[in-house]
C-alpha cells in the first residue's frame, strides 16, 4: 500500500508492477486527467498545491480503509502536484485483487475518498484570464450552483 | 503570548501572499487564530475549514501550545 504526492510526472506502468502478485486475478486503474473546460469556462492549464504531510497521512489511511472493506491484494495511490497541461495525467489509482469485483469497488473508494479528503488544492487558468481555487473562489460567488 | 508557526496553502497562501510565518499570538485555540488571521489577511468566506495542528487533523477548540504548527484547509479539490 502506498499513497504518495510528487511534482514528477506519472508513471504508472511503474507503479503498476508493485501490484503484480500470484495470487492476484485481476488489476483496475483510474487516471484522472486535466480536462479543458469545467463548469462552463474553458481551462488553460491547472495548478495542484498539497499540504504533503497531512496528504500522505490521510491518503495511506483510505488505502488502509480500502483494504479492510474490500479483499484486495494492494492499492497504490500517486497525486501530482505543480503546474500541469491540458491531458496531463493528475491522479492514479491501482488495485489488484484476487477477483475483480473487489478491485473495481475499492478503485472506486480510494478515488471518491482521495477527492473529498486529501488536503490538495487545484487552481484552474481560464481562456478568460481569471483563474480560481475550485471549491473555493467559484463557490463563494453569488448565484453559482454546480450544474 | 505563544510562539506558532502557521503554514498557508492554496487561497490562503494567495491572501497571506506567504507560505508560512512564525507569528506570536494570544489566541487560545485554532478558532480563535483563525478569527485573528482572518482579519489580517482577509481570508473569503468559506463554507468548510479544517484545520491541522503539527501535521494532523485537530479540533477547533484544542488549546495551542507553544511551537505548534498550524494549517488551515480550505474545501479540498483533488483528482
Amino acid at each position: 500500500m502506498e499513497f504518495r504526492i510528487q511534482s514528477a510526472q506519472l508513471r504508472p506502468e511503474e507503479d503498476r508492477s508493485e501490484l503484480e502478485a500470484p495470487s492476484c486475478g485481476g488489476y483496475v486503474s483510474f487516471e484522472g486527467w486535466v480536462r479543458d473546460r469545467n463548469e462552463g469556462q474553458e481551462v488553460l492549464k491547472l495548478e495542484y498545491q498539497a499540504y504533503e504531510q497531512l496528504a500522505t497521512r490521510e491518503g495511506a489511511r483510505i488505502l488502509d480503509e480500502a483494504a479492510v472493506k474490500f479483499p484486495i491484494e494492494n492499492a497504490v495511490c500517486v497525486h501530482r502536484v505543480g503546474e500541469l497541461e491540458i491531458g496531463d495525467l493528475a491522479v492514479w489509482v491501482g488495485v489488484s485483487s484476487g477477483h475483480r469485483d473487489e478491485a473495481f469497488r475499492a478503485c472506486r473508494y480510494i478515488i471518491d475518498e482521495v477527492k473529498q479528503r486529501v488536503p490538495v488544492w487545484k487552481k484552474e487558468y481560464y481562456a478568460s484570464g481569471d483563474s480560481g481555487w475550485v471549491n473555493c473562489e467559484a463557490c463563494a460567488t453569488p448565484g453559482h450552483s454546480h450544474g | 503570548m505563544k510562539t506558532l508557526a502557521i503554514e498557508y496553502f492554496a487561497i490562503f497562501r494567495d491572501h497571506a501572499g506567504t507560505d508560512k510565518e512564525i507569528l506570536q499570538t494570544d489566541a487560545d485555540t485554532p478558532a480563535d487564530l483563525y478569527t485573528e488571521l482572518t482579519a489580517r489577511h482577509g481570508f473569503p468566506e468559506l463554507e468548510t475549514v479544517k484545520v491541522a495542528i503539527n501535521d494532523e487533523f485537530g479540533d477547533w477548540n484544542t488549546p495551542l501550545n507553544e511551537g505548534d504548527s498550524v494549517v488551515f484547509i480550505p474545501p479540498v479539490a483533488g483528482g
